[in-house]
């Protein structure tokens, strides 16, 4: 039963991965890198009980703790660059139009 | 009582599965930013959520369990504020949610 699972996470996974290929904007790529990590930690804990070693789940925690910090941090640095380029955009129109 | 702990961990297993598979095609096929991070929400919720319970009522009481409910503890306060986080960004960089069109459509016609 557990081939079942890890089947489906590993099928949803690679969905996720063309998300993330195919991904119109940044944040589709960010969405779809979140999900692969939830599945991974879904995976790990799965695999511990599939090859009878209770470690990964040590992995599967720590993954989790990982994989949130970054999430945290790429959307941080793609919303700082995003209100910068809105600034700019704010600031050329205004300088244009005193040239003009 | 052992087999009953194996067909419920079983049924928790097999539907997570259903749930994991449902969110990754949903995340895949829909249109919109908006809607695809719903579909994902799924996966981050009841797949997660059932998935680790079965997996819990397979390992018993044991240290192993206790991880798991960490593990799942963890993803139920993490993924609902990565959600949010992601939404959030992506309305401040201007990704409008595509509910506001289709209502000006209906009112148009």
């Amino acid at each position: 039963m557990y081939y079942a699972v890890t089947i489906a996470v590993l099928v949803t996974m690679a969905l996720a991965l063309t998300r993330a290929l195919i991904g119109p904007t940044v944040y589709d790529r960010v969405l779809a890198v979140n999900m692969f990590g939830t599945k991974t930690v879904l995976l790990f804990s799965v695999i511990a009980f599939l090859s009878g070693r209770p470690d990964f789940l040590d992995l599967a925690l720590a993954y989790a703790l990982i994989n949130f910090i970054g999430i945290l941090a790429v959307l941080e640095f793609f919303r700082s660059r995003a209100n910068k380029r809105a600034e700019e955009q704010r600031g050329n129109p205004a300088d244009g139009g005193e040239t003009d | 009582m052992d087999i009953f702990l194996n067909l419920l961990s079983w049924v928790l297993l097999s539907a997570g599965g259903v749930f994991v598979l449902i969110g990754g095609i949903g995340a895949l096929r829909m249109p919109n930013l908006y809607t695809r991070m719903h579909a994902a929400s799924v996966t981050d919720t009841m797949g997660a959520v059932l998935v680790l319970t079965g997996v819990m009522v397979q390992a018993g009481l044991t240290l192993a369990t206790i991880k798991l409910g960490a593990i799942l503890i963890f993803l139920l306060i993490t993924s609902p504020t990565a959600s949010y986080a992601l939404a959030s960004a992506a309305l401040l960089a201007g990704i409008k949610p595509d509910a506001g069109q289709a209502a000006d459509r209906t009112r148009g016609s």
